[in-house]
């Protein structure tokens, strides 16, 4: 041993020695990055640092992306049909309500006559959709609701699962009964289907609704697991310790047994993210998911459909590759933080 | 072997009215009063109070149940709300376009990912096994909706190789003709997660003591490959199979929504969309019910193939 770096007394936790083999990894590493980098980008647009005004119409309608642009003008003239009254007259037809609105228009000129030479662009970083929004700013946005969706449905779910996965390992008897008859109930029905019902009943959209429904399904998995660890600790040396030293049931299980089942928590934690992320971008695109003024990675896709027979395959590519470099990362990091927290690995 | 097939199955009827009361629940209590969906926007109260009798729904909730319960023993659902079609007849006309679509998917995925998980257990920490888990990694991480969405483009609308939707009466013409395109894109992301699953059974019994002791015999390679790893990795890898068998019940979704492919995977969304509660109600519990039976099959098969299982 080393006495120089480490103290004779020293013996690594499980965390230090799952940090150490995760900061080893280099692919880990890569994408724990690109993860935390899209967690940023969706709360620096929660709080409106950026793509605030993703919904102003910036650019021409169908603006391509700018890698396409071969010209050098970016700015484009539109010039908006305004149709002078008078010319009505000119058919021969009498405009009762002429006069007064000769009188509203020189009161509010800015109102009626609408700068004509407005500059719109006409190549965006990655293109503009129907109402010329800006497609980078939409995606941005599209991770915000995505992201929030999973991260929010995933916790709820995982606490659910971990309180009633400790609840029936912990007490066993009839608690164990009676949760794993709500299990297998929950179990016997396939996930879409369940998922699809209750959006069925429900029948309004919104983002809290989403996390209700993929929260409310989806702790099976954790329960399983966490009902496993917790029948194996319920009898272990620390435990009973605690107990004979006037530990309650509740600080047995929360204080002493929790902390030693985090790591299979975070790891199902993160199965669910990924999970729930594609569960609320088919929820979306079929139209049972968010409403129609938020954006998601699962809207976008469903207006790009239409568009890609049009030839504009911007919108595809930008909600697309986000969503599949996300979960390619998150999936990636979820082998490595399984491997990592494995005890059974020696370092 | 008997005792325990009765046991299981008296232990599925708690599952089963777990089922029929959660469905009973989230549709007669959550869902509100179906009366106004049916109804429509300029209704009387006679109107309201007519369906409100017709469905029953006027009467307690025991009765409800009750009703419930006979529909599901009967296998009579009534009557679509939107198409008026019975339930019974959707169903089973529904039934044959989703399995055209889904066995020869299953048959593929099964047969493939077999192979390469044969393949990629072989060849271990290689370079062909690490880039073949990236590859698989990314395929599965891409939405099946951009696959259709791309996969429908490209090969059918750009390429015209493949019809871009539709379904015709003729098996064959179907198996032939339109099928193909929807089955190719499910595989996309279907074959990488079983390729996963099914690397890590052939792993599980390639460090096995009875693998050494057969090469120590002397035996070549593909013997010990074929006749002792894939016979014992087959156990879990049909059992797996086995448990999948009620999703052909389901339909696939979104492949027969884009492809107006007439399953039920495509009559769901579709009684979804319409707040159509009859279908939703009588796919959910029927699926559970053959999810339930499956298991059970799982379980019996795994105990014949491998009799060093005891059940309890």
């Amino acid at each position: 041993m080393n006495h120089t770096t480490t103290s004779p007394s020293f013996s690594p936790s499980l965390w230090n020695l799952a940090c150490a083999r995760l900061v080893r990894d280099k692919i880990g590493m890569l994408s724990l990055g690109i993860v935390l980098f899209f967690i940023l980008l969706s709360v620096g647009s929660f709080t409106g640092l950026i793509a605030q005004n993703w919904d102003e119409e910036i650019a021409v309608n169908y603006a391509p992306p700018s890698f396409l642009d071969t010209s050098k003008e970016h700015t484009d003239t539109v010039s908006r049909p305004v149709i002078a009254r008078q010319q009505i007259n000119l058919y021969g037809l009498h405009d009762p309500l002429s006069a007064v609105l000769n009188q509203i228009e020189l009161a509010h000129p800015q109102d009626t006559m609408p700068p004509n030479d407005e500059k719109k662009l006409t190549h965006l970083l990655l293109g503009a959709d129907k109402w010329g929004r800006s497609v980078a700013l939409k995606t941005i946005k599209g991770s915000e609701t995505s992201i929030m969706v999973g991260l929010i449905a995933a916790i709820v779910a995982t606490c659910i699962g971990t309180v009633l996965g400790a609840l029936a390992g912990y007490f066993g008897g009839w608690v164990d009964d009676l949760l794993n008859w709500f299990y297998n109930v929950f179990t016997a029905i396939p996930y879409l289907l369940l998922i699809f019902a209750i959006a069925a009943v429900l029948n309004q959209k919104g983002v809290t609704t989403i996390i209700l429904i993929l929260g409310l399904t989806g702790w099976t998995g954790v329960f399983r697991l966490i009902r496993a660890e917790y029948l194996k600790h319920r009898q272990r040396e620390y435990v009973l310790a605690a107990k004979a030293m006037g530990a309650s049931h509740y600080r047995r299980m929360f204080i002493h047994i929790l902390p030693n089942t985090f790591h299979v928590i975070l790891v199902q934690l993160s199965i669910n993210v990924v999970g729930f992320i594609k569960s609320e971008v088919i929820l979306s695109f079929l139209g049972f998911g968010v409403p129609v003024d938020v954006v998601s990675w699962g809207s976008m896709l469903n207006e790009a459909q239409n568009e890609l027979v049009l030839g504009i395959w911007w919108q595809l590519l930008g909600a697309g590759a986000a969503m599949a470099i996300l979960v390619t990362a998150f999936s990636v990091l979820t082998d490595t933080l399984r491997d990592a927290l494995d005890p059974k690995v020696v370092a | 072997m008997w005792a325990f097939f009765i046991r299981r199955l008296l232990q599925m009827i708690p599952t089963l009215l777990g089922v029929i009361l959660l469905v009973f629940f989230l549709f007669n209590w959550v869902g509100g009063d179906p009366a106004y969906i049916l109804a429509g926007k300029m209704a009387s109260p006679e109107d309201i109070a007519n369906i409100r009798h017709q469905l029953g729904i006027d009467q307690p909730w025991y009765s409800q149940l009750w009703i419930f319960i006979q529909q599901i023993v009967s296998g009579n659902f009534g009557d679509s709300w939107a198409t008026h079609e019975s339930v019974s007849h959707i169903f089973a006309t529904r039934l044959g376009p989703s399995l055209v679509l889904l066995i020869p998917m299953m048959v593929i995925e099964t047969v493939s990912a077999v192979c390469f998980a044969l393949l990629v257990s072989v060849f271990r920490r290689s370079i062909l096994d690490q880039s073949l888990m990236v590859l698989s990694t990314v395929m599965m991480s891409i939405s099946l909706l951009v696959y259709i969405i791309v996969g429908q483009y490209i090969f059918a609308s750009w390429l015209g190789w493949f019809p871009v939707k539709g379904w015709g009466d003729s098996l064959w013409r179907n198996l032939t003709y339109y099928a193909p395109l929807p089955i190719f894109l499910g595989l996309m992301v279907s074959i990488a997660p079983s390729l996963r699953l099914y690397r890590t059974f052939i792993l599980d019994e390639i460090n096995q003591d009875y693998v050494r002791t057969a090469r120590a015999k002397g035996l070549t390679e593909s013997r010990v490959l074929f006749k002792h790893v894939l016979k014992n990795a087959a156990i879990p890898i049909l059992t797996n199979l086995l448990m999948s068998l009620p999703g052909l019940l389901t339909g696939a979704f979104l492949l027969e929504r884009f492809f107006a492919i007439p399953g039920i995977g495509r009559e769901i969304i579709l009684a979804v969309e319409r707040s159509d509660f009859p279908i939703i109600k009588a796919a959910t519990v029927y699926v559970a019910i053959a999810t339930m039976f499956a298991n059970l099959a799982a379980d019996l098969l795994y105990r014949y193939l491998d009799p060093r299982v005891s059940l309890k």
